[in-house]
């Protein structure tokens, strides 16, 4: 027996609104491909590039307990954010962030991280200076590869010391079409 | 040794388990009614799921709880009838709470289809499909866990 679409978003709305969820999660789509958007009742939680939903709410299940659902809702005003930084409305975004998994020195970058405004590149030997630890340029590369929120919180602002764009979690051609969006790239 | 099945992302289990709970309301209740307690069903669902301690037997779970929705939805239905209600065609289950301190030292099967009958009245075919059995299997697990709660009463 076939529930109806309107039945299964009514319950799916019922659920969030009862605050009864551990995330909540959509799909959105983007010019950068389709988007898994995650929220707690903390802030966003994640984004994911070429989400496979089954493992992605295997993974949000451990982190933030099972209660994990896809419900359009709660994710409406970081889709509505992301639609205006991607039509280059929007230089920086306005959403409050649930980082509990992030530990101490993963925190530190990441807060540093969302200082560098948009169209500006820094290097991972910066970030890692202004994160207290001027060395740890690696471990600030290991950081914005495990980055769970990117395009929010901006890693494809970080490059390598010689101007490199060096990697990015979701793959060079991403990086390059966020920066190019953001007029730090010509267009090659 | 028994396989520790752990808990699926709630997702999963709804989307599993959708097709099944909407056909027992449908066939408790009909079709309108139906919708509401399909949503309430997986409400409370959601409510009790962080307190699951195992993955096993999900579908038995979410249709004993359809049908407790059911149970009640029909109960309010007859309460607010005019009619005089009839009591003695509501199936009463047994409290929740005296069963499952009775049957909590029974094999694991053996219990669930104990719990289903007794406690949600489901018919044999149900409680089969519910644990992924035939209704004969479903059958004699039910006989089996009475008899062993007979000869646990009598020990």
């Amino acid at each position: 027996m076939t529930v109806s679409p309107e039945l299964d978003s009514r319950f799916r709305d019922a659920a969030a609104a009862e605050g009864l969820l551990d995330v909540a999660y959509d799909l959105v789509d983007s010019p950068v491909g389709q988007l898994l958007v995650a929220v707690t009742d903390q802030g966003l939680c994640e984004i994911h590039y070429d989400p496979e939903p089954e493992r992605e709410e295997e993974q949000l299940a451990r982190a933030f307990g099972v209660r994990v659902l896809r419900s359009p809702k709660p994710t409406d005003e970081a889709r509505r954010q992301l639609d205006e930084y991607f039509a280059g409305k929007r230089t920086s975004f306005e959403l409050p962030l649930d980082l509990r998994l992030a530990r101490e020195f993963g925190r530190t970058v990441l807060e540093e991280l969302a200082r560098v405004p948009y169209g500006e590149l820094t290097t991972y030997g910066t970030l890692a200076a202004r994160a207290g630890r001027p060395r740890a340029a690696r471990a600030v590369g290991t950081v914005m590869n495990r980055n769970p929120v990117p395009i929010v919180l901006p890693c494809h602002r970080v490059v390598g010391s010689t101007g490199s764009l060096v990697g990015y979690a979701g793959g060079l051609d991403r990086k390059r079409t966020l920066l190019e969006l953001e007029g730090a790239l010509l267009k090659s | 040794m028994m396989e520790v099945v752990t808990i699926p992302p709630f997702e999963r289990f709804y989307e599993e388990q959708q097709s099944f709970v909407l056909s027992q309301l449908r066939r408790m209740l009909g079709r309108d009614a139906a919708d509401d307690a399909f949503q309430e069903t997986f409400l409370r669902a959601l409510r009790a799921y962080p307190r699951l301690e195992h993955g096993q037997h999900l579908r038995a779970w979410a249709l004993a709880i359809a049908r407790n929705v059911a149970l009640d939805a029909l109960r309010r239905e007859r309460a607010s009838s005019a009619e005089v209600p009839d009591i003695e065609s509501v199936d009463e289950p047994l409290p929740y709470e005296e069963l499952r301190r009775l049957t909590e030292d029974l094999p694991h099967k053996e219990r669930a289809a104990v719990f289903l009958r007794y406690g949600y009245d489901l018919s044999y075919d149900d409680i089969g499909a519910a644990l992924g059995s035939s209704t004969e299997a479903a059958r004699q697990a039910t006989s089996s866990g009475v008899r062993r709660l007979r000869k646990k009463e009598q020990s």
